[in-house]
């Protein structure tokens, strides 16, 4: 890449990618939870850093928008720091670290704990879009399986978890039921937030670069985790307080602080954990 | 730790800094140029080349510069840029029986019209490191002769004269050949967009491939037909003036294996082909390409599948770019804590309801 951000367009794509994005995107709200193929472009980072993510904002951004982007919950992870940056880049968009300002948020692996709201975007990195892919590594059979709403493979799944280990061990990218309709992966976002997307006043979208996907959640819409009646989901944390704030109802870190091993637990959204401190 | 929990920004300026100094490298020794690469790594180039699916050799040696040589790191460079572009057109079907060939051979035939044409080939060479080059010994430039400026015609058209090998169709509409760099790839995908596929395709993935239908994993009992290489014009047709103009010149490799034969007592049996189509001088790429090519046709050719990975097209297709692949494969090694944590928690608490289990 050169050094001249007057290279490249606003927002790195051209146009008619944009427009070819925007497409699916819309069809992707009119279909909650529906795979959509797009024709995903090679972009100035590896595929597995969030290429869909990217594309999905680069198709949502408008000059005005105030961005916020993190990995692992954070604002300061490596590549939540890179992709900030190549939007300041190309986009000259506003960023910001505060959850409550942005207009649109890039997330991977975290949903923030502060709730979002109705003039909110939140885009979602994704690896492996399809839910089912673990059970039928075949695309051609589990297109057929959404389209016939045929998920008794997924109930099986869930099921010997609980016959194997006496409960579903599944503790990230848990599967969920969107509109009554399409079983739908999360993305690797922890369980504990799942909740979350449920009625969310927020555009959730999610994009995987590598896989050629779109998908998304209008906001107001019924998100259910899947789970049986005498095993009900729930939405697991560390049973600890957050060391920094106080917190006791967040997703937190856990991290080795010496070599013996000691442990500290710290809030995985940084930006709520300095809100709750000061 | 490489999250830290400020300074994530400082340390991948420096993390720049500091490969920008480990690619120059010594700087007692000569900055390596981007025109001694293009000209004196042209294999390197031709990867680079085929598998950015773009053809500029001054871009690719710029990229392999860029890359300190590492050639999917390259690759990737040119992807990148190559996505940029607009898409004008789509060129008129590339003829190569009007290649003017450097390299020309057939393992079908002892002779063929034409004759055989070794080329600048590795073939023959004994794999004894030459130490004269450690030293810089000068190579005497070499003249090749006049049989190298004819066109040739194809060996397999030979065997279409006689009717014993099947025809190959061909396609021009946009339908028939659509734009994998444009549309996402759907399954079942056509033998173009096969092919255009494979072509982009990780040379290693490619090969690895091949050889596996060669030791029995969707045998096909290939012949190497006929192994061409050389240049070839690319023309295209402006709509504003209603006649072609040649844009380039490229160079490119190109393989058509004869397989074994269908048929039955109603129905003569014909040979069947498998084709490779390559950016440079790419014949190991080019050969593979053929045989997976030749595999992944079963079911239009009417035969029954073994089930081999090089006849499954969502397999072969899906894995055997190089990008995709080294991108999700090393996206591992970023962080993923946040996931791992909820594993701890699980892990933990089915353990601990085990151990309690255990006790009462």
């Amino acid at each position: 890449m050169s050094n001249s951000e007057e290279d490249f367009n606003f927002a790195y794509l051209d146009e008619q990618t944009k427009r070819m994005i925007r497409r699916a995107l819309i069809k992707a709200i009119c279909i909650p939870g529906y795979q959509v193929p797009f024709a995903s472009r090679e972009m100035p980072m590896p595929y597995g850093w969030g290429t869909g993510g990217v594309q999905v904002t680069a198709a949502c951004l408008q000059e005005t928008d105030v961005l916020k982007v993190i990995d692992q919950g954070s604002d300061d992870t490596t590549n939540a720091v890179s992709i900030r940056k190549f939007f300041e880049r190309v986009a000259g968009v506003k960023t910001t670290e505060n959850t409550g300002k942005a207009s649109v948020i890039q997330t991977r692996h975290r949903i923030p704990e502060q709730v979002l709201s109705e003039d909110q975007i939140l885009v979602y990195q994704v690896p492996i879009p399809e839910p089912l892919r673990f059970l039928e590594p075949r695309e051609t059979e589990t297109r057929v399986m959404h389209a016939l709403e045929e998920y008794g493979l997924m109930h099986v799944k869930l099921y010997e978890d609980i016959s194997i280990n006496g409960e579903i061990s599944t503790a990230y990218a848990y599967p969920v039921k969107v509109n009554d309709r399409y079983i739908m992966d999360p993305s690797p976002t922890p369980k504990f937030d799942n909740p979350k997307m449920n009625f969310c006043s927020a555009i959730q979208l999610f994009g995987a670069g590598r896989e050629q996907r779109i998908y998304a959640v209008p906001p107001y819409t019924k998100v259910i985790s899947l789970d049986f009646e005498d095993y009900p989901f729930e939405a697991s944390r560390a049973e600890k307080t957050c060391e920094i704030c106080g917190a006791t109802n967040t997703y937190l870190d856990e991290v080795v602080i010496d070599d013996k091993g000691t442990r500290m637990f710290s809030c995985s959204d940084s930006d709520y954990c300095n809100s709750q401190k000061s | 730790m490489y999250v830290a929990v400020k300074g994530g920004e400082r340390a991948i300026d420096n993390a720049h800094r500091w490969l920008e100094d480990e690619r120059r490298g010594d700087r007692k020794v000569t900055d390596l140029s981007v025109d001694q690469i293009k000209t004196q790594l042209s294999l390197s180039i031709a990867k680079v080349m085929a598998e950015g699916s773009l053809f500029d050799p001054e871009l690719a040696s710029l990229a392999i510069k860029q890359a300190r040589g590492d050639l999917i790191e390259a690759i990737f460079l040119i992807r990148a840029y190559r996505t940029t572009l607009p898409r004008f057109g789509v060129g008129q079907p590339i003829n190569t029986d009007k290649m003017i060939a450097k390299r020309r051979i057939s393992a079908t035939f002892k002779d063929i019209p034409g004759g055989q044409l070794l080329g600048p080939t590795f073939d023959y060479t004994h794999r004894l490191l030459d130490f004269k080059l450690l030293a810089d010994g000068s190579i005497d430039e070499f003249e090749p002769g006049k049989d190298t400026e004819q066109m040739f015609q194809h060996v397999t058209q030979f065997l279409n004269n006689e009717g014993i090998i099947e025809t190959e169709e061909t396609s021009s509409s946009e339908a028939e050949s659509p734009d994998l760099t444009r549309q996402p790839l759907e399954i079942p995908a056509n033998r173009a967009l096969r092919l255009q596929a494979l072509t982009r395709s990780d040379e290693g993935f490619l090969l690895g491939m091949a050889y596996s239908t060669q030791r029995g994993f969707g045998r096909n009992h290939p012949f190497v037909g006929e192994l061409r290489i050389g240049l070839i014009s690319v023309e295209f047709e402006i709509p504003e003036i209603g006649f072609n103009i040649e844009i380039a010149e490229i160079e490119i490799s190109e393989c058509e294996t004869v397989n074994q034969f269908l048929g039955s007592k109603t129905h003569p049996p014909k040979f069947t082909r498998g084709y490779g189509f390559v950016f440079g001088q790419s014949e190991r790429k080019a050969i593979s390409m053929a045989l997976v090519d030749r595999a992944l046709r079963w079911k239009e050719l009417g035969e029954v599948s073994d089930g081999a990975p090089a006849q499954d097209e969502e397999f072969v297709l899906y894995h055997g770019d190089n990008i995709q692949a080294t991108g999700f494969v090393e996206h591992i090694k970023l962080p993923h804590y946040v996931d791992f944590q909820a594993e701890l928690e699980l892990i933990r608490k089915i353990r601990k309801t085990a151990f309690e289990a255990k006790k009462g």
